[in-house]
Formats: C-alpha cells, sequence, structure tokens
C-alpha cells in the first residue's frame, strides 16, 4: 500500500506542478494512459486472489478518481487563466466612433402628401392621378372656364406648340382637371384625392413654376356645404396636430365651385414666431390661408354629364408645399427644388417613418 | 380695388368702425389684403404758424423762429431754407416720435439757443421723400389743429382682393352695397338726376358692329374751364394711390373708383366730326394716352373719328384727341364694350387700364346713362360750361334674367337652413327682384350682377351675407367601419421604391419636370412638341425625358458648394411625348464623389456600374419586378459609358438603364467622375401576381451541399450568360448559385478570366450520395462549357 501512496503523491505533486493544459495530459498519459503507472497496477490486479484483488481493486479506483478529479480541477484551473490572459489580450477601444450613418431621407413633399393621404384615406377617399400635360378642355372649359374668362388670365398657363388644327397643349396650372377626368370615366358616388404636379408660369420667391396640389372631389346625392367644412376642419387638425385648431371659412370665388369658401387656420404672430393654433386670449387671432373649395358648380357637373338635379358633392385644392411649409417651419419654397443635400438631410424624413393617423406623430 | 373708410362711408349709413367694416368685408367674401393707416404715428403733430424767423446768432444757416400752436408761443431752431414769419407748417412739440428715425424729440440748446420741438417736412414724417424744407400748409389752415386730420391722413385706406365675378364690387358703391345687405349699415341714395342738355351734339355717333359696343352714349359739354380738381377729388384719388391730373382727368377716374363707370372724354375740338365704333382695319395706328404707339388689327374694337382711330374702345384713350389744361370743349363718352373683345384687345396690345379691367368683367348696363349724368354734373360743377342733349348709339342690350330658388337649397346645398322670408329679404337689399312666396322663389339678379347664373349662384348670396360661419360643420359619413385602402397597387409599390431607395442611402430630390434644351438633348429628348412656348427661363424650357439630368446638375451644384459625395433619387415623371401614355413615372438616382466620407473602418468607395445595378435592381424588386428574372446586356442609351452600362430587360419590355455615365455627358454638365447612375421606368414592371398567399415553404430536412466550380471562359463572356445556364441545370435541386470569384491576370492566358461560382444543392427526399453529387456536377460543367465556350478551371 505504501506503493500506491507514494503513486499517489507523485500524481498528485505532478498535476500541481502542471504549468499547462498539455502539461495536464502529460501527466493523466503517465498514471492514466493506456500504459500508465496506474494503469499497469490495475492490470496486475488478475493475479491477485480474490480478496486481495477486491481491496486493491477499490483502492486502486479510489486513487484513480482522486486523482481524474485533479487533473480536471488543474485543467480547469488552467483554462480559465488562459481565457483570462486572452481576454485582457482582446481589450479594445470602445469608445471608437461607429460608421457614419448612411440611411437616405425621403423629401417633405413626398411625405407631406403620404401624410395627406393617411387622413384623408381615413375618411374614405381613394387616390387618382392625371396627366401633367393636359387638354384646354379638362384644365380649362370643362371647369367652367371658357377661353376668355378672365380667371384663365389669371392662371399664368405654360403652353406646348400650337398643333396642326390650332389647339394647344397646357401643363395642368392646377389638380382640377383629374375632377373632370374622374367624373367622365366613373358613375357617383365619388370620393377621390388627387396628390401632383401643377405649373404655373410664375417664378419669384413665393411662386415657384412648378408645385404640388392636393385636389378633393365628393359627389354624392347628399353632401352639402356642412359636410365640406366638417371634412376639412377634420383634415387641417388632423393634419396640424392641433385639436383645437381655428379653421375659418371666406367666401370667394372659383369657376367650378358655387357657392365658393377659401378656408383659413388660425394661428398667432406674438414676438414675430409664426405659430399654428388659436390666439393666445389677449393676442389677436391671425389667419392663414391655406385652402379654396366649393361646391361643384353645376355646370361642371353637367360637362361631365352628371344630373346636377340628382347628384352634387364639394371639391377643394390646396399646395402641399405651403402646408408643408408652415408645419414643418420651412422658410423658402424655392429651396424645395434646388436638391441641396444639406437642406434634404435637414427638412428630409427617415424612410421608416411612414406616416400613419393611428400610430401617430413621431415626436 | 382700393377705397378708404370715408369714402365707404360717403355710400354707407353706419357707426361701424374700421375693424369691424375690414371685418365684415372680408366675411362676405372681400379678402382684404391690407389696411393702411396713412396717419399711423402722426396723432401728436399740430398744425402751427411761424410767428417770426430770425437768423440764429451763431449760424447763417439755422433760423430761431417762434411758433404759435394755437396754444401758445414755442421758440424752435430750424435748419429749412424756407422756414418764414406767416407761414404754417407741422409742429411737434419736445417728447413726440420723429417717425422717420423713431427719436424721441427732446429740448435742447443748439448753438446756444433753446429749441422745444420741430417744424416737419414730408420726409422727417415719413409721407414721401421729399427734402425740400419744411411742410406748409394752405393759409387758410386752422392752427393748433391736429395734421392727420387736416391732411385727410385719418381717413384708413382698405386694399381689396374682389374676386373676377365682383365686377360691381370694383367701384366703393358695390363694396357698400354689399355691406349694407349684413344691416351693418344703409345704403344712402345716390344722385341720378338728369341733366337737362342745352344743345344738340355737334360731334355724332355710329355704331359699326354692335358685338363690341352695343351702348354708346355720349355727351358735348362747351364753354368749359380744366384746371386742377379741388381738395376733396384730389384727396379721393391720391389715398388710393392715383395721381391726380386735371378735373376732366381726375373725373373719369373718380366714377371708375367710385361707381365702376369708367368714362372716357375727347377734348371735342379734336375730333373730326363723328366717333365711329368699328373693328380697327389691319395697318391702323394709334398712339395711346400712356406715350405708346399700337399698330392695330381687326380684333381690336376702334373709336374713330375721320382722321383714324382716336380710342381704344374699353381699354385707353388716344393722344391726339386728349384733354390738356387748354381744353374748352369735350365729348364724354359712357358706353358698353363687350368683356370678350376687351379682354382681347388688351391682350394682344399688352394694354392693362383700369377701364379694361372692369369692361372685362363686365359693368352694369343700367348705369351707362346714370354715370354720365353725373359725370356731367361734375364736370359743370367744377369747370363751369353748358353740356349738351346725350347722344345715342346702340341700345341697352336685355340683362333681365330669372333663376328658381328652391326653399331649402340653402339647406340641402349649403348645408344652412334659411326661412325663404329671410333669403328674399337677404336678395331684396342685395337688389335682386324677387317674386313667389313659399316653396320656390323666381329670382332676377339686379344689372350690376351678371355673375349670378343659376340657383348656385342664389344660394351662395344668401349663406355668404348669413355668414358661412353659420352653416353648422357635419361629419363627413363613412361607408365603412374600417378604412379602406386609399392608393392602388401600383402606386404602393411606387412608395415602397421609393422609401427602398432611400433606405439604402439615396436623399430623395424633387426636381421640375422641364429642363433645358441642352440637357434634354443630351439625354434623347428634345422634341419640338414638348418644348414650352413661354417657358419662365431658356434652362427650364423642355418637358424632360429623363429624370436624370436634374440630378446631374444637382450633384454638380453640390459639389460645388463643396459637398462632393452626393447620393441622390427622385421618383418622378419623365415625357416621351405629349400624351398621356407618354408620361412615364421613373426612379432614378445618382452617386458621385465617394460613397461615404473618410472612417477608421468603413472605407468609402467610388460608385461604379456595380453600385448603380445594385441600386436598380433594389428598387426592380420594390416595384414587383421578378429580380431573378431581369435579363442585363450592354447596349446602354448613349449618355452612359459604353462598355461600363447596361440595360434591364424582362423578355422584350425595357424596364430601365443603370451604368457610369459617359464622359461626354460629364464635362457637358462639369460633374467629376466617375457617376453611377441608373433609371428605371415604374410604368413597365408588370404588375405583381394578384393574391397575398405566399407560395407553399417546404423545409428539407437534409443537408444542404455546397460545390464549388471554376471556369476559365473569354473574357467577352458575360458573366450572366454562365450563370444562367448552371441555373437551368436542376432548377429544383440547386436553391442559389452565387459568383463568388472573378480573376484575370496572371497563371491565366491572355483574354481569359475565371468565373467561381458556388453552388448549393438542397435535397428534399434524401440525403445526396457522392455518386448523385458527382453527376449533378459533370452536368453543370457540361452545361456552362456548352453556354461559354469555357472549361473547367483544373
Amino acid at each position: 500500500m505504501d506503493d500506491l501512496e507514494q503513486l499517489r503523491g507523485e500524481a498528485l505533486r505532478d498535476v500541481a506542478a502542471a504549468s499547462s493544459v498539455d502539461a495536464v495530459e502529460a501527466v493523466r498519459v503517465a498514471v492514466l494512459g493506456r500504459s500508465g503507472q496506474l494503469t499497469q497496477r490495475m492490470r496486475g490486479l488478475g493475479a491477485l486472489d480474490p480478496d486481495a484483488r477486491r481491496e486493491t481493486g477499490a483502492a486502486l479506483n479510489r486513487l484513480k478518481d482522486e486523482i481524474a478529479e485533479a487533473l480536471e480541477a488543474r485543467k480547469a484551473e488552467l483554462g480559465q487563466a488562459a481565457r483570462a490572459q486572452r481576454l485582457a489580450a482582446e481589450r479594445a477601444d470602445v469608445t471608437l466612433p461607429v460608421p457614419p450613418d448612411t440611411t437616405g431621407r425621403i423629401h417633405p413633399i413626398s411625405q407631406t402628401i403620404d401624410e395627406i393621404v393617411a387622413i384623408f384615406g381615413e375618411m374614405g377617399f381613394a387616390v387618382a392621378e392625371g396627366p401633367h400635360i393636359e387638354d384646354d378642355f379638362y384644365n380649362f372649359t370643362a371647369l367652367n372656364i371658357p377661353p376668355e374668362h378672365p380667371a384663365r388670365q389669371e392662371h399664368d398657363t405654360f403652353y406646348l406648340p400650337e398643333r396642326a388644327d390650332g389647339s394647344r397643349l397646357v401643363l395642368r396650372t392646377h389638380t382640377s382637371p383629374v375632377q373632370i377626368r374622374t367624373m367622365l370615366a366613373q358613375k357617383p358616388p365619388l370620393r377621390i384625392i388627387v396628390p401632383g404636379r401643377t405649373f404655373r408660369c410664375d417664378h419669384d420667391a413665393t411662386h415657384s413654376p412648378m408645385f404640388h396640389q392636393v385636389e378633393g372631389l365628393v359627389i354624392d346625392r347628399a353632401t352639402h356645404m356642412g359636410h365640406l367644412k366638417g371634412c376639412l376642419i377634420e383634415f387641417c387638425r388632423a393634419f396640424f396636430g392641433v385639436d383645437d385648431l381655428p379653421v375659418r371659412f371666406r367666401p370667394s370665388y372659383f369657376p367650378f365651385t358655387e357657392p365658393s369658401a377659401e378656408v383659413d387656420i388660425g394661428c398667432s404672430r406674438e414676438g414675430g414666431e409664426l405659430k399654428i393654433g388659436a390666439g393666445s386670449a389677449k393676442g389677436q387671432q391671425s389667419w392663414l390661408e391655406i385652402l379654396g373649395s366649393g361646391m361643384v358648380h353645376p355646370q361642371v357637373l353637367r360637362n361631365c354629364g352628371i344630373d346636377p338635379d340628382e347628384y352634387q358633392g364639394f371639391a377643394f385644392g390646396m399646395g402641399i408645399e405651403r402646408v408643408a411649409m408652415l408645419k414643418y417651419g420651412i422658410p423658402d419654397l424655392r429651396t424645395m427644388y434646388e436638391s441641396d443635400l444639406r437642406w434634404l438631410k435637414h427638412y428630409g424624413f427617415l424612410p421608416l417613418d411612414i406616416p400613419s393617423l393611428v400610430r401617430g406623430p413621431l415626436l | 380695388m382700393k377705397t378708404t373708410v370715408s369714402w365707404l362711408k360717403s355710400h354707407l349709413d353706419t357707426s361701424a368702425g374700421t375693424d369691424a367694416l375690414v371685418e365684415r368685408l372680408v366675411m362676405l367674401g372681400h379678402d382684404v389684403d391690407g389696411v393702411e393707416d396713412r396717419g399711423a404715428g402722426l396723432a401728436d403733430f399740430v398744425t402751427a404758424r411761424v410767428v417770426s424767423a430770425e437768423r440764429h446768432p451763431q449760424a447763417d444757416r439755422l433760423r430761431v423762429c417762434v411758433v404759435d400752436n394755437g396754444a401758445e408761443h414755442i421758440q424752435v431752431v430750424c435748419g429749412a431754407p424756407n422756414a418764414r414769419a406767416g407761414m404754417i407748417g407741422v409742429f411737434g412739440h419736445a417728447g413726440v416720435t420723429v417717425p422717420k428715425t423713431g427719436a424721441v424729440l427732446t429740448e435742447s440748446a443748439i448753438r446756444g439757443v433753446v429749441s422745444r420741438g420741430m417744424l416737419m417736412s414730408e420726409a422727417e414724417l415719413k409721407l414721401s421723400d421729399s427734402h425740400d424744407g419744411i411742410i406748409e400748409l394752405p393759409s387758410d389752415t386752422p392752427i393748433g389743429a391736429r395734421y392727420v386730420s387736416v391732411a385727410g391722413l385719418d381717413d384708413p385706406v382698405v386694399d381689396i382682393k374682389v374676386t373676377p365675378n365682383r365686377a360691381d364690387c370694383l367701384g366703393t358703391r358695390g363694396l357698400a352695397r354689399d355691406l349694407a345687405a349684413t344691416g351693418i349699415g344703409t345704403l344712402r341714395p345716390l344722385d341720378t338726376t338728369p341733366v337737362p342738355g342745352k344743345f344738340t351734339s355737334p360731334v355724332t355717333l355710329r355704331i359699326d358692329d354692335p358685338t363690341a359696343c352695343p351702348l354708346f352714349l355720349g355727351r358735348h359739354i362747351r364753354g368749359i374751364k380744366n384746371g386742377p380738381s379741388p381738395d376733396w377729388l384730389k384727396s379721393r384719388l391720391e389715398s388710393i394711390g392715383l395721381r391726380p391730373i386735371s378735373i376732366l382727368v381726375d373725373v373719369t377716374n373718380f366714377l371708375t373708383f367710385d361707381l365702376n363707370r369708367p368714362l372716357h372724354v375727347f377734348d371735342a375740338g379734336k375730333i373730326a366730326r363723328g366717333l365711329t365704333v368699328r373693328l380697327a382695319h389691319a395697318g391702323e395706328k394709334m398712339l395711346a394716352l400712356n406715350g405708346r404707339e399700337y399698330a392695330l388689327d381687326p380684333e381690336i374694337c376702334a373709336i374713330a373719328d375721320d382722321n383714324g382711330v382716336q380710342s381704344l374702345g374699353g381699354v385707353m384713350g388716344g393722344e391726339a384727341t386728349s384733354c390738356t389744361e387748354a381744353t374748352t370743349e369735350v365729348f364724354v363718352e359712357a358706353a358698353l364694350f363687350d368683356p370678350i373683345r376687351t379682354a382681347a384687345t388688351g391682350r394682344r396690345l399688352e394694354i392693362i387700364s383700369d377701364a379694361r379691367y372692369r369692361f372685362e368683367r363686365g359693368v352694369d348696363p343700367e348705369f351707362t346713362g346714370p354715370g354720365l349724368e353725373i359725370a356731367t354734373r361734375l364736370i359743370l360743377d367744377l369747370c363751369g360750361g353748358e353740356a349738351s342733349e346725350i347722344v345715342v348709339a346702340g341700345a341697352q342690350p336685355e340683362w333681365r334674367r330669372t333663376y328658381a330658388l328652391r326653399a331649402d337649397r340653402p339647406k340641402t346645398l349649403g348645408g344652412l337652413a334659411v326661412p325663404a322670408a329671410e333669403s328674399r329679404q337677404i336678395l331684396e337689399t342685395l337688389g335682386f327682384a324677387v317674386e313667389g312666396q313659399g316653396g320656390e322663389l323666381a329670382v332676377t339678379p339686379p344689372p350690376w350682377r351678371g355673375d349670378v347664373v343659376g340657383e348656385a349662384d342664389l344660394v351662395e348670396e344668401v349663406l355668404r351675407v348669413k355668414g358661412y360661419d353659420d352653416i353648422p360643420a357635419v361629419p363627413l359619413a363613412r361607408d365603412t367601419v374600417v378604412s379602406r385602402p386609399a392608393i392602388d397597387a401600383r402606386r404602393r409599390r411606387a412608395d415602397l421604391v421609393r422609401r427602398t431607395l432611400a433606405a439604402r442611402g439615396l436623399v430623395e430630390a424633387v426636381a421640375f419636370s422641364f429642363i433645358s434644351e441642352k440637357a434634354a438633348r443630351a439625354f434623347g429628348g428634345g422634341d419640338a412638341r414638348l418644348r414650352l412656348v413661354n417657358p419662365i427661363a431658356a434652362d427650364l424650357s423642355v418637358m424632360r425625358p429623363s429624370v436624370l439630368p436634374a440630378l446631374v446638375e444637382a450633384a454638380q451644384r453640390n459639389a460645388d458648394r463643396g459637398y462632393p459625395d452626393v447620393a441622390l433619387f427622385e421618383l418622378g415623371p419623365l415625357y416621351r411625348d405629349d400624351t398621356p401614355a407618354g408620361q412615364i413615372n421613373a426612379a432614378a438616382g445618382i452617386r458621385a464623389g465617394r460613397t461615404g466620407p473618410r472612417d477608421w473602418r468603413a472605407k468609402p468607395e467610388t460608385p461604379d456600374f456595380v453600385l448603380a445595378k445594385s441600386d436598380a435592381i433594389a428598387a426592380l424588386a420594390a416595384a414587383g419586378a421578378p429580380a431573378d428574372s431581369v435579363q442585363t446586356s450592354g447596349d446602354p442609351p448613349a449618355w452612359y459609358h459604353p462598355g461600363r452600362a447596361g440595360v434591364l430587360r424582362l423578355g422584350p419590355t425595357v424596364l430601365g438603364h443603370f451604368g457610369e455615365l459617359h464622359p461626354d455627358i460629364l464635362e457637358a454638365f462639369d460633374v467629376r467622375g466617375p457617376v453611377a447612375a441608373f433609371e428605371i421606368f415604374l410604368d413597365a414592371v408588370p404588375a405583381a401576381r394578384a393574391g397575398r398567399a405566399r407560395p407553399p415553404l417546404r423545409l428539407s430536412v437534409f443537408q444542404p451541399v455546397e460545390r464549388d466550380f471554376a471556369f476559365i471562359v473569354d473574357h467577352a463572356v458575360p458573366a450572366e450568360t454562365l450563370l444562367r445556364a448552371a441555373r437551368g441545370v436542376d432548377r429544383k435541386l440547386v436553391t442559389e448559385i452565387r459568383l463568388f470569384d472573378l480573376y484575370e491576370g496572371a497563371g491565366l492566358p491572355d483574354g481569359k478570366k475565371s468565373l467561381a461560382i458556388a453552388v448549393t444543392l438542397q435535397p428534399q427526399d434524401a440525403t445526396l450520395t457522392d455518386a448523385e453529387i458527382e453527376a449533378f456536377s459533370q452536368k453543370l460543367v457540361a452545361a456552362v462549357e456548352k453556354a461559354t465556350g469555357g472549361v473547367l478551371r483544373g
């Protein structure tokens, strides 16, 4: 047994002395390996009588377990140290900046169109579109603007060259021709909005030769001016996100609506800063014109083959740039079209920021 | 249209103040652009007499004046050369603020002499730029009076945006009539008593073309003395920015802005016999009152005498027969000119005049005679003389029209229930004649309301006088409880393209639909039918054949500003012809400079055709195109680099182009290259398969196997040929083929390249055996070698 005790002492000393995983393995092979010291003794058991064999075998097994355990423990100890060393060596500077964000932006005009569509969509409107190069009938005549009508002169129309038959195509001066196209193609009830490009021969600080409008049209048997007010008040409050936004309807004139109304929203200009919403109690309520609207003129309905004694409804038109500028504090119309990257990144929107009424604005 | 509050009150009997009148005008449909209080800041200045003016003992140019402001004598030092004893000026006492400088006047010693105020110049009061000394008031001006009252500056000027339909409101009386209908005051009666004629006019009248001018009245007035108008008339005209000229001219201007009755006065002594209204003859010319000579044509309404055209009917008079200070006899014209002819005349000659503006909108046909009577009386009152009987040519056209107004229409069209009796009362105050009771009224608009042509107009009249504020807002009922899609599949796809491109790092731009002709030609356009007749600038003159030129120009501008790393896209129209079908929705993008800023980790790259192709394919996939089936060919349009650009097709359909721009384009647009660009045509993408359900997904339980193959092929062999051949070998077994290496150079024969692909095999029914894999490999190698003429790399 002394022999065993000596083996134990030597083996455990070797384990403790092993300074690497490989050294531990070498100890294992020397003691527990195929021809290891302990293994050989196990083999020698066969030569002993049964009692001695049982006794010695048990002792050998105990020793084997003890050494194996010591080996594992030493191995784990060495592994941990090695990992700690590796981790220390892997230490990096986590204050390094991240790569630049290269996400692009959505233009405020596109985003605003999506916002407008989201609101009118909730009120049952569907988007319709039409061509930018229009003929006189759709852009003017069918809208109750005959050739000599003074309103036609105020439209600052862009013309394309005269054709063989003497007619001239125009760039549409408003989105209203799509009213005509829709009424000629579909039967009432109708509820459409038409966002799109429009063109006027005018260029200064507040006018651009191209801009965007959104047109709205509702035709059915019962819609009246009260509905026009209800619909547009709802829109203005939802769009500007001001629940108590004052909205004012003023009589006005458009050849294609009767009665007609301009729509103003309330604002205050206290301290030189424009704020959309009700003026404070002592500050005066100011107004900003944002929309033209009215009940569709009976002659326009007739021009589209719709009987004005049976159907009626309202139409409206709004400048998209104007409401975008008011909502997002964009000071200059012309910058919208300059494609200045600094401007686009400042006023643009993240592509994943998709307007939705139920999800609300991204604040 | 400008007027003043006191002018309005000359027609409207009311105690309402400026704010109330303005508010009421706005809510009647007469939007007010501005209210100018010309007396603002002048309230503290009073009239004062200069009692004495002595030379300053210390300064030759200064005077020591003693001023009487009605209450006391005050000493001031004044530098104005016209300061003298006896004159009446405008005095500001120490303590008042000088409008021009904003400084408060203080009592001070000027070169040793105490000055307790200031005699004011027009410039100091911001009334004009005139520095011609201090203001001198007429000698009968009361002393110690508020200067604003004396000068008539306490009468606010109201600038009204009269809508094109309301010709009647281009005269102050029309506005007063509208105001009266709301109950804010009552319309004062207008004296139209005829002036009896004393003799027969020597000037005769004839109308040759009654369509251009159905009615022409005229009157000869002799023995007159022209001269400056009285102060009340000058002040009226000056308040709305008109320059007083002489009584005869001022009277016609006054009637224009007071009663919307344009008139013309000829110097009767310069008319050769009579006047004829006719269309001008080709070749006729006339020197107009604005000093310009106009060449006339038969579209133009002319008023001529034996010497030729003397006036452009309803637009502008002629110089030859114009009135001067020396005029002693006049012929006053009050005519009715056709709106369309007047507009055509004005537009053809590019003359904008107050008369044209009114005639083309339509003036009151009944008021031709009364207007002439009022003008006659004014001229006789101010210039003396005697008037002839009225000469008449033509006849007053019939203007009476009657429309039914159903009693419920204010409610069913306007959303506001108005009792029939109230509708009737409103219409009558506006001058409409109303017959009938109860369910239906028969309404005849007054002669000045040519704009009212049906029941809807009558409803508007009732509503705007009641006030739109009274209409209750009603929610717009919806057919369905839950929202329905507002946009169709095509627009939904376009939205996805837009947001996909932005997510890929491109910034969305919105550019004009028109570009320069040079740019259009460079990108395959320039069709004469798409050239604007009246562009605002040469660089915005042709409908764009491509979205790209605007983006290239934007890249150049951004680079010029110091931002050369550009990634821009636009979703917008291009125009192939002038038909609706020729307008194509496109998505185009460009990348120039580098793909990002210098970074310690993400190294920026130079954009190339592969990046452009990636953008294009991503956009096509977002648009719903089967991106795996898109074919690429190296035959790009001329604006691309011929060897580094391509066309994307589905069968025969061109979906778009991509690649690096041609050096010629870069040079023409002054941009530094390379510039990678793409343009895809959203309308060319076939509609996606209907239905939302995805095809069934079979997830195999067996391990996929990946095998690599490298082929040596001719340099010119397109990679797509190799990939297509490989894909065709076994579409069921192969789930993915990726080109993972492209090599040319050392170790390969000249003109050859090596293309290496990784093929993923996914068995569905059993693990692949080595023999099966080997069989597949042989088939693939054979197919590729056959398609490309290449060989497997050993």
